[in-house]
């Protein structure tokens, strides 16, 4: 599994680079055949000397005019086509190479919807975004660039080296010398340079999350004056990242150092050694001419090699970068195709993450053991249970740790046997972190559960496919995030249908304010709209829960940023509803607690008490103490 | 799925007026002219000097680099008939010159390049943190309006573009500038009419860069504000990820975000094309220019008044003269796309807070009475949005010092609106905001924030530890100091279960502490910070009742003598008041002890009987 962010594999720049290969290959033939045209034009660009030679060494020594127009023509010719072709290359590249990158960027936003929660509790949205962003730009400036001057580069000095063979061997051979010891280098700095890339990249990630806390949490840095400390923080963050990029700086600049000086050295051994031959008559001024363009005319192709490996280094901890969160398993599509054919509980582990798998079958085997009688009842569901027992929402010894705490850890859920009868609605009641949200969250298997199954009339969640369970359960959390979109299609997103449904729910979670807005419903709301109170959020949320009719209705504390008016007003709108739906509400007060038919009491992991609120009120202390604040007295044991 | 396909994306388009003429809706704020080239300047004047090094290193190694086609010429008019006339001498020279060229040139670039590394490197950390801080100082207004993910794509995309102009383009315009200075003027010496002819290709050269320039800032400008909307919509889906997947909003999220993607691949794609259009423009100019002289001076060669070395110098030093030109192209697209997002950056900066610091900062007065509170005065305050609408029409209310005040009221009734003026998150359009008789527009922001704190009900964790989140109160307390602020607003025990303690990283803004524990932890701040004036903006909403209780044991005890303005749903909340305020409509509609208002027949007297009635 992975965590954030995890240290680089050691795999090779071009075996990374490689993994790109599914998102280029639908464009692979624009690509090569772009790269192809970059090469044609580049050699053209060393056909040109060899004209200059022809001129010099024919009708330049000869003093013929009419050699001279013919051989600025061919200049022209040549050098038109070398223009055309490079346009050619661009234009050819120019749409699929964005397309590249955004296909990339929509498989990475598609990929991240469908993870795990679990995964993005671990995961700061500024590393994820910065790698959904600067990342897929490298990645495209790599694609259209370094990958195809690579090639064009590679192919340019191979063919330039063996014109100057050509022309003259042992001059040809004085120009290759440096060859090795550039490589080298450029060999050694590749795995220094890599290191540093990563880490500056990773650095972008964790600054990008300091301004984004810093932005969503502004009130409370403004509330407390804490702008300093925060401007510290990031002045300390950006302050190393500037210390690893002139860190890669001074890596490029040693290769580029090297690149310059090595090639020019040999171009100037080539001149004196060329000199003198032409001196000795063993070398004909047109050939050093010709020869010396060439070479020059390669300074080029090996100068960028240094900025073109440190281009594709840090395209390849891109897409490290990129990858390591596109191969995170995201949640099994459906349901678990063991499971499904399964009989036992054992052979349930679903298979989206090996370890959490492992626990679970572990928890299961466990559970197994203990409870045989439940195990067989769970084998043969119809079998021995009547149907008033099957229906409705059932927790059936519910055990729920958090896939990434470890395994000793009490679990956050023990154990839990709950039954929601169809059309009752029951009250959870906990103290502040007793676990009444992770259980929420396990029904439209926001997590999924360690062991024991949830069952909605009498099918495991775990059998139907998720589509079709959050299509019956319908969430209200307890932090109303809206998106930006109108306020009708934020509540319809709950499903229904029109205008009729969209009035019915604001009327139930009493939103009519939502009518008094500057464009009514709709209103552009969330992220990029108009900013709503934290009631008015949840009063949408809870219309968005209900607006669906759904079979079940899951309720994390949804009236609490309600004030007492409307609390009451929203609560008698509920009742109705809640009258033919089979709800689970968290509730924190008694006037949430009143919509319910029977409450139940979370501690410790465990339900410890199921009854109505005045039994309860009346016989089980800590559930008057969380009610009323009253001291709790002597600790019971409920059972 | 059906709201799947109904939920449009808001088209942007950058060349159309927005029709509701909010700035705000279409990420383009007012910026005035000539920002952008004053923030430029003001970024780089204070590195004139290492800029200045910087160009002189590159100035030298450019001398370095070009000197090498002039010991061609060199060689082969001088050197190659004085060696056949045993003179080794030039030929000496010229090998010398050359080693030295080869290695002043690669030295100099060694300097150059770490040179304009460390200019750019703090120029960008200049960058970024003027846009943090002034982030930071911008009110609270603004950040409701401006969203939170067009200022992370300020700070990180446009950042972005406008290093890989520092870092690349720069140095790329400066080279194209110097070698084409350098060159012209050794072809104008080398001979007079193959440089002028050169000189003068540059003319439709300059007019090829003008006219990309123009086309592809249009472009670029369009491209930053695609990425914009991108970003807001991954940030959106991000952090929104529980409701995303419960009301299974995957599919419409990815039909949405493919609009998005759409529209920045589609302007991505159309500055990649003006690109390839001026490439072939200034390489044909190019190519055009190296035929005519070639063809000049062959036949110059050839009548005998030029000499060979010459024109293979000539032909040479062209080849290099051209060869940036692409890489002109380069600079032109990396300025094109940072000034883009330089003129969204400097839009941003160009924001005033509308809650300016004080020119003259005053001091408090002692504090009057033995409490520790301060008297606050509201001295005939109205407010009003700048768009319009009035929250709170003109209205007088004093809370002496030591004063628990309740505020109650439907939502929508100008509860916090109240709170935010007092928490000096708002200015009020008209009256004054006092304390203990000093307006708050007078109170520097660090001795504001000492009196006066805010507890709001989203309690916001920042990632860090447990401990770290509540030292945010007062950053240099102790670990006691924090663990006894814990302890006394109960929220000790469920810290002390987590699985490192106080040092439990709590993620990804607190994903596994629940809603009342983050309330509990942003009490213990507020408690640690130990304020003159307490504000709390419904800061009880998931607290349990024993919860709540504790709060409330906490001000009774710890916070005895502040003074406290709580707002509240619950009348719970409330009992501990001595004074409750019931808001309606923007307005105080009553006044008085709890007693007094439970005991007459107004609202409150209504609101606590139904109270009283659940918990029966």
């Amino acid at each position: 599994m992975s965590t954030t962010p995890s240290p680089p594999e050691s795999r090779s720049t071009v075996r990374t680079l490689l993994r790109l290969w599914p998102f280029v290959r639908p464009v692979r033939a624009r690509l090569f055949t772009a790269a192809f045209i970059a090469i044609v034009a580049s050699c053209i660009g060393l056909v040109i000397p060899l004209v200059l030679k022809w001129m010099v060494d024919g009708p330049i020594a000869d003093r013929d005019p009419a050699g001279v127009w013919l051989g600025a023509l061919y200049l022209l010719l040549l050098g038109l086509a070398e223009a055309l072709l490079f346009g050619l290359r661009r234009w050819l590249v120019a749409r699929p190479l964005s397309h590249v990158e955004a296909e990339m960027r929509a498989a990475l936003y598609r990929h991240l919807q469908r993870l795990p929660v679990a995964f993005h509790d671990r995961w700061p949205s500024g590393q994820l975004l910065s790698r959904a962003t600067t990342d897929l730009m490298l990645l495209r400036m790599f694609l259209a660039f370094p990958l195809t001057f690579l090639l064009v580069n590679g192919v340019t000095i191979l063919v330039g080296v063996i014109i100057m063979l050509v022309q003259d061997w042992t001059l040809g051979l004085v120009i290759l010398v440096p060859a090795v010891p550039v490589l080298v280098t450029c060999v050694v700095f590749e795995k220094r340079y890599s290191g540093a890339a990563r880490l500056a990249q990773d650095q972008v990630g964790d600054l990008t999350t300091v301004v984004e806390e810093s932005v969503l949490g502004i009130r409370i840095v403004k509330g407390f004056g804490r702008h300093r400390s925060q401007a510290r923080a990031f002045r300390e963050l950006s302050g190393k990242l500037r210390g690893t990029e002139l860190h890669k700086a001074r890596l490029l600049a040693t290769i580029l150092g090297v690149i310059v000086t090595l090639p020019e050295l040999a171009i100037g051994a080539a001149l004196v050694l060329g000199a003198v031959r032409v001196a000795d008559g063993s070398l004909s001024a047109g050939t050093l001419v010709a020869f010396l363009s060439t070479a020059l005319a390669l300074r080029w192709p090996v100068d960028s090699i240094g900025f073109l490996l440190a281009m594709s280094q840090e395209a390849a901890t891109a897409t490290e970068r990129y990858f390591e969160v596109m191969d995170a398993e995201p949640e099994s599509p459906a349901a678990a195709g063991s499971r499904a054919a399964g009989t036992t509980q054992a052979g349930a582990a679903a298979p989206d993450s090996p370890a959490a798998a492992g626990s679970r079958a572990a928890g299961a085997a466990r559970v197994g053991a203990a409870a045989p009688r439940s195990a067989e009842r769970r084998i043969h569901p119809p079998a021995d249970t009547s149907t008033s027992t099957t229906e409705g929402l059932r927790f059936e010894n519910v055990s729920f740790r958090y896939p990434d705490a470890p395994s000793d850890s009490p679990p956050v859920l023990d154990r839990v046997d709950l039954h929601i009868r169809p059309g009752e609605s029951l009250a959870l009641v906990g103290a502040t972190g007793s676990g009444k949200t992770t259980l929420t969250a396990l029904v439209p298997r926001l997590h999924e559960v360690t062991s024991g199954r949830i069952t909605l009339d009498g099918t495991d969640i775990t059998e139907m496919s998720r589509e079709e369970l959050r299509s019956r359960v319908a969430v209200a959390f307890e932090e109303p995030t809206l998106f930006s979109a109108s306020v009708g299609e934020n509540v319809l997103m709950g499903g229904g249908s029109g205008a009729a449904d969209l009035e019915r729910a604001l009327a139930v979670a009493q939103a009519d304010f939502a009518h008094a807005l500057p464009r009514g419903v709709d209103t552009q709301v969330g992220e990029q709209g108009l900013s709503l109170s934290g009631g008015q959020r949840q009063r949408l949320a809870l219309a968005r829960a209900v607006v669906g009719r759904p079979d079940f209705l899951v309720l994390d504390d949804p009236l609490s940023a309600l004030d007492v008016h409307t609390e009451a007003a929203v609560e008698a709108a509920l009742r109705r509803v809640l009258a033919d739906t089979t709800a689970l509400i968290v509730a924190h007060r008694p006037s949430t607690v009143l919509l319910a038919d029977r409450v139940a009491l979370l501690s410790g992991g465990r339900i410890t008490a199921v009854g109505t609120h005045h039994e309860l009120l009346r016989d089980n202390p800590e559930y008057a103490h969380l009610m009323s604040g009253a001291p709790a007295g002597e600790q019971e044991d409920e059972r | 799925m059906t709201a799947a396909t109904t939920a449009p994306v808001r088209d942007q388009d950058d060349d159309r007026t927005p029709p509701s003429g909010d700035p705000f809706d279409q990420d383009r704020l007012p910026t005035p002219p000539g920002a952008t080239g004053v923030l430029l300047r003001s970024l780089l004047s204070p590195l004139r000097g290492r800029v200045l090094v910087t160009a002189l290193l590159l100035l030298l190694q450019q001398a370095a680099v070009q000197a090498g086609p002039l010991l061609v010429a060199y060689a082969i008019d001088r050197a190659v008939p004085a060696f056949r006339d045993d003179d080794n001498g030039p030929l000496i020279a010229v090998a010398v010159g050359y080693l030295l060229c080869a290695g002043a040139a690669g030295a100099l670039q060694y300097g150059f390049v770490t040179a304009s590394a460390r200019v750019s490197q703090d120029v960008l950390l200049d960058l970024r943190g003027r846009i943090f801080r002034h982030a930071q100082a911008l009110s609270v207004d603004f950040h409701e309006r401006y969203t939170s993910g067009r200022l992370i794509s300020r700070s990180t995309t446009d950042v972005e573009s406008l290093r890989e102009l520092l870092e690349e383009g720069l140095q790329e315009l400066v080279m194209v500038i110097l070698s084409a200075v350098y060159i012209s003027a050794l072809l104008l010496w080398l001979d007079l009419g193959l440089g002028a002819v050169a000189v003068a290709s540059f003319v439709p050269l300059y007019l090829l860069v003008r006219s990309y320039q123009r086309r592809a800032g249009r472009v670029y400008r369009k491209r930053s504000t695609a990425i914009a909307a991108v970003i807001v919509k991954f940030v959106e889906t991000m952090n929104g990820i529980r409701p995303v997947r419960a009301f299974r909003r995957e599919a419409a999220n990815d039909a949405d975000f493919a609009v998005l993607n759409r529209r920045h691949e589609r302007t991505n794609g159309d500055a990649l094309l003006e690109m390839a259009r001026y490439v072939v423009g200034s390489r044909v100019t190019a190519n055009t220019t190296v035929a005519l002289i070639v063809l000049w001076g062959a036949y110059r060669v050839a009548e005998g008044s030029l000499e060979l070395g010459v024109l293979a110098a000539a032909v040479l030093y062209l080849r290099r003269l051209y060869d940036p030109i692409d890489r002109l192209g380069m600079f032109l697209n990396s300025y094109q796309s940072a000034a883009a997002s330089l003129e969204k950056i400097a839009g941003l900066l160009a924001q005033t807070p509308s809650v300016p610091e004080p020119s003259a900062p005053r001091e408090l007065p002692a504090r009057r009475t033995g409490l520790p509170g301060r008297e606050v005065v509201f001295d005939d305050v109205r407010f009003a949005y700048r768009t319009g609408g009035e929250v709170l029409p003109r209205f007088g209310l004093t809370l002496p010092a030591g004063q628990t005040v309740a505020v109650v009221g439907s939502t929508g009734a100008g509860k916090s609106t109240l709170a935010k003026l007092l928490a000096r998150f708002y200015d009020p359009t008209d009256g004054r905001v006092l304390l203990d008789g000093v307006d708050l527009r007078d109170l520097a922001g660090r001795a504001l924030r000492r009196e006066v704190v805010m507890v709001t009900q989203e309690a916001f964790l920042f990632s860090g530890t447990v401990a770290e989140n509540i030292s945010i109160g007062r950053p240099d307390a102790t670990r006691e100091e924090i663990e006894q602020a814990a302890k006394e607003i109960g929220a000790h025990d469920f810290i002390a279960a987590l699985p490192d303690g106080y040092d439990t990283d709590v993620r990804k803004r607190g994903g596994r502490i629940s809603a009342g524990q983050r309330q509990l932890v942003s009490f213990a701040r507020a408690l640690l910070a130990d304020p003159a004036v307490l504000i709390l903006d419904e800061a009880t909403s998931s607290l349990d009742v024993p919860g709540e209780r504790a709060v409330q044991r906490a001000m009774a005890t710890v916070l005895k003598g502040r003074t406290a303005v709580v707002i509240a749903h619950r009348l719970s909340t409330v009992e501990i008041a001595d004074r409750v305020l019931v808001m309606e409509h923007g307005r105080i509609v009553e006044d008085g002890s709890p007693a007094e208002l439970i005991a007459g027949t107004g609202r409150f007297a209504d609101l606590h009987r139904a109270w009283r009635d659940s918990l029966a």
